[in-house]
């Protein structure tokens, strides 16, 4: 069993007991330390400005041509935090209580607790930081609600949340660098980990504009890479987003957890071609005053506004009558893949179901919609070229959120000493299914709170032990290797494009492994991935150098990982035998479809290692001794 | 659908440039106009010819990192969007598209339609920031901001550093961006203490970075897939003359 390293006392103190019993450092040792942050989201911006706050030394990397871009920027809805403002009976054990129902009771009660304890100090100190958040006319800040829970604790910046947090983390971070405390590698993707003596000691990373590979030193690594559901191709993250340095990691020894755990969002723009790239996630907020539908009448082709009331299936109402609309994202989700399977999916390719706002303009005016929506509506025009106040808008689930990443304990280490994961690339807080809102926090507070205070315990240890430089043969060795790898990939010189191969591979996790899986597909995908993968190695063609500016290398050696990665997360579904929030097996759910839990059985985090080409599962057991884990009903 | 995509094609920052003609077939009016370039991409590769380098990331208009020029205009024939946000269907079957990089001495061409634009991320470095320490920050509400104080504010902090309001100014001036980094932090109580230095450090550095002066053609705002307004522009040239003066 692995040990999460839970500190003492009871939940409400487990934090505070941490810091009175972890080590400190001085300033003038924390001038000798080197620290690597890998990636400049709100997890990575935000621990490289605060380590080099502390006084370390930092060297922070990331794939685009600047910080700022790093997909946090991309949030639209909100933060969370328990600051109970509203006056609502917010507190910070009930955001703990939503946050791990919602998660279905697959996550940490210690981690959890901490998320909701730390939520409320990150809002001032976002405040502190310029974040225009909005505002009453009174000055004082709004809340709104979100999907899952029925407090309003979202704090949000217009519809671009996550971009006003991320500039304030990057700003930050750009002022520690004018103070020479950080060093930035934009262009630069993380390509392996270098261990010396069994710990963390640095980097091979690929300069992309000239090609060059690099190696780096330090006394720690912070790996801050942000989600991997670009696996399933189509998603809602950004193109370049990718598992490469965390699943480079895990084939040195770090424990991947839950791999296999996805959150798709229900209210994406629907699939609309062979060659599209990406999908557009459109709000949740839609969900407040939007209807969704499909017609009662297999393969429908009627226009929308041609089905008269009483054949249009608002199946959300009928199902969940209390939550309706308001159904969780991965109830709501697997709701519309059920419509869609069985054929009454609308729109040209038959993948969507109808967002519908002709009630609420009725209800409330055509003025009040543009109010509360107008962006959102001109997003979609922008997109679809429709007019969504005419006719209903068509949405369609989308991979949006991996819940789980490299296995942390309490510290954010990972299996590997010196090793550590913050933000979106570790599992920690959100269990089987997150809850709206929660990830900037978690990100965030990984960044700014956490790893800053527990850093220090490896790092106290590393004084002793000296520094290394980049001429070490492991840093020769690991290059060596990261050589050969890409050379390989360039001499295939096959006949087939990267993107034919990632959409193969995306096709099948999509069928298999989102949001509804059983032990035939699962057992199927398996073998086709592996199928997938091989001829990737024979038949795949890369043109250009190696040392240049190289976009389309860039892409196949991230989907290199990818097809490994997938392997991992259909083994983890198939090993599961019981449904849990966003992870439904058909072979474990009630008679009415709904998720059925095995507590007994399966109340522990999987944590995989790899051993050359195999996984093997090790278990972290989960235990619940502050809240009962009762059934996620949203009926 | 297809399309002829005249396309500026340059291996490095020191090579010569030139224009390259592609016929395209097999596109589709849903297609994005930068799925459109994937799909040639793909074709150049079935060739064994190098792909065309061209910049994004999000794909959905937030990130910035996308940016050329479509036809003389950046970021393509549509008011307010990003290069990502084009689609196909705003072109006509057949068309002539002419694709360039962002053009501008402070943004150095590094391949075909990749620019440098670090230049944007050094002005921010010269004090686009609040000096603040993790950890100092007091509660959240004890200082109250005027709704449309924060309204303002917001306004100029939506920004996303895509460089179309250097790229679309006949002197490449980098005053939009810069004026909105100084007007979203000035206008908040948080920034006023540092505000004066703000305004003095951001714009030396722009000058220093060998953007251009403004001369208020106003032809970035109509660029900005943001909307940011030139009085942001305005409002940074009289507090920078007060500043100077209390300096
Ligand atoms: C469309 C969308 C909307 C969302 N909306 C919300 C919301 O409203 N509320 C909410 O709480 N959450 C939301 N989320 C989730 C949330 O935004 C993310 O979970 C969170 O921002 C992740 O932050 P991060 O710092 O972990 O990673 P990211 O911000 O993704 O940063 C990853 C960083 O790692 C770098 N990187 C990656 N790989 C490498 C490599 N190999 N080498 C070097 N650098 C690398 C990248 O360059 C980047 O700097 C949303 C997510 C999406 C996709
Ligand atoms: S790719 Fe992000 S704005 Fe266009």
């Amino acid at each position: 069993m692995l040990d999460p390293k839970i500190p003492r006392g009871p939940l409400e103190h487990k934090w505070r007991n941490y810091q009175t019993d972890s080590q400190l450092i001085n300033p003038a040792n924390k001038k000798k330390l080197n620290i690597i942050v890998v990636g400049s989201g709100l997890a990575g911006a935000g621990a490289s400005a605060t380590l080099a706050e502390l006084g370390y030394n930092v060297q922070c990397f990331c794939y685009q041509d600047s910080a700022r871009r790093a997909h946090s920027v991309a949030a639209q809805g909100g933060i969370n935090a328990a600051k109970n403002y509203q006056h609502d009976g917010d507190s910070i054990w009930r955001m703990f209580y939503d946050t791990l129902k919602g998660g279905d009771f697959r996550s940490r009660e210690a981690n959890v607790y901490r998320l909701a304890e730390l939520s409320a100090p990150l809002i001032d100190h976002f405040v502190q930081q310029g974040v225009p958040f909005a505002r009453e006319y009174g000055g004082v800040l709004v809340n709104r609600s979100f999907g899952g829970v029925q407090v309003q604790r979202t704090f949000y910046a217009r519809g671009q949340t996550g971009q006003q947090l991320l500039l304030a983390a990057y700003a930050q971070l750009y002022k520690m660098k004018r103070a020479k405390k950080v060093t930035l590698f934009t262009r630069h993707e993380m390509m392996d980990l270098v261990l010396i003596n069994g710990k963390a000691r640095g980097i091979i990373a690929r300069d992309l504009v000239t090609g060059q590979l690099k190696r780096f030193v330090a006394d720690a690594v912070i790996l801050a890479t942000g989600g991997y559901s670009r696996v399933f191709r189509l998603s809602t993250l950004a193109i370049g987003c990718n598992a490469t340095a965390i699943w480079k990691t895990h084939k040195r020894g770090a424990y991947f957890a839950a791999p296999s755990f996805t959150q798709i969002h229900p209210t994406a723009l629907p699939q609309t071609s062979e060659a599209q790239s990406k999908l557009t996630l459109m709000s949740e907020s839609l969900r407040n005053d939007g209807r969704i539908w499909v017609p009662k009448k297999k393969d429908d082709n009627r226009k929308p506004e041609a089905i008269p009331e009483e054949e249009r299936d608002y199946y959300l109402e009928r199902r969940y009558p209390s939550f309706g609309n308001l159904a969780p994202r991965d109830v709501a989700s697997r709701a519309a893949k059920e419509r869609i399977d069985s054929g009454y999916g609308v729109g040209r390719l038959k993948n969507a179901v109808y967002l519908d706002f002709k009630h609420a303009i009725e209800r409330l005016g055509l003025k009040t919609v543009r109010d509360r929506y107008g962006n959102l509506f001109k997003m979609y025009q922008k997109i679809t070229g429709v007019n969504a106040y005419d006719e209903p808008m068509q949405i369609s689930p989308a991979a949006h959120f991996s819940m789980g990443g490299l296995w942390v304990d309490y510290e954010l280490m990972t299996t590997i000493p010196g090793l550590y994961a913050i933000g979106e690339c570790n599992f920690s807080d959100h269990g089987a299914n997150r809850l709206g809102a929660n990830s900037l926090l978690q990100a965030s507070i990984d960044g700014y709170f956490i790893l800053p205070n527990t850093i220090n315990n490896f790092l106290a240890n590393c004084l002793h032990e000296g520094s290394q430089t980049t001429e070490h043969e492991a840093f020769e060795k690991i290059e060596i290797q990261v050589e050969n790898h890409i050379k390989k990939l360039l001499m295939v010189n096959g006949t087939k494009t990267v993107d034919h191969f990632h959409r193969e591979l995306g096709k099948i996790m999509w069928q298999q492994c989102a949001m509804s899986r059983n032990k035939k597909g699962l057992t199927k995908a398996i073998i086709q991935i592996t199928a997938i993968q091989d001829s990737f190695w024979k038949e795949v063609k890369v043109t250009g150098r190696n040392n240049e500016m190289n976009t389309e290398l860039e892409k196949a050696l991230r989907l290199a990982d990818f097809l490994e990665l997938a392997l991992l997360m259909c083994t983890d579904a198939l090993e599961r035998e019981e449904s849990c929030g966003a992870h439904f097996r058909e072979e474990y759910q009630t008679e009415e479809g709904e998720a059925l839990r095995n507590d007994q059985d399966y109340a522990y985090v999987s944590a995989w290692e790899h051993n050359h080409g195999e996984f093997k599962l090790h278990k972290e057991a989960l235990t619940f001794d502050n809240l009962k884990p009762i059934v996620r009903s949203y009926k | 659908m297809k399309a002829t995509f005249k396309i500026w094609r340059q291996e490095g920052g020191d090579a010569e440039g030139q224009f390259r003609l592609y016929d395209v077939d097999g596109l589709t009016e849903d297609m994005s106009f930068l799925e459109a370039l994937d799909h040639l991409n793909e074709q150049l590769v079935q060739r064994n010819e190098n792909v065309i380098a061209f910049e994004y990331d999000c794909r959905e208009g937030i990130c910035g990192q996308c940016g050329v020029f479509i036809n003389g205009r950046a970021h393509g024939p549509n008011d307010a969007m990003t290069t990502c946000q084009v689609h196909m269907r705003s072109f006509k079957d057949g068309e002539l598209i002419v694709v360039e990089p962002w053009r501008a001495a402070a943004f150095p061409i590094i391949k075909d339609l990749v620019v440098d634009r670090s230049a944007l991320d050094r002005i921010i470095e010269h004090g686009g920031y609040i000096s603040a320490k993790t950890g100092t920050a007091p509660e959240a509400n004890a200082i109250l901001i005027a709704k449309d104080k924060a309204d303002k504010a917001m306004d100029a902090a939506a920004c996303i550093g895509c460089g179309a309001c250097v790229a679309s100014c006949k002197n490449a001036s980098a005053a939009l961006f810069t004026s909105a980094k100084i007007n979203h932090l000035n206008n908040l109580p948080q920034g006023k203490q540092e505000a004066s230095k703000r305004v003095l450090e951001m714009t030396r550095q722009m000058e220093l970075e060998g953007f251009g002066s403004c001369t208020f053609t106003g032809a970035c705002e109509v660029e900005c897939p943001e909307g940011i307004s030139i009085i942001n522009i305005a409002e940074m040239n009289a507090s920078r003359i007060k500043a100077k003066w209390l300096e």
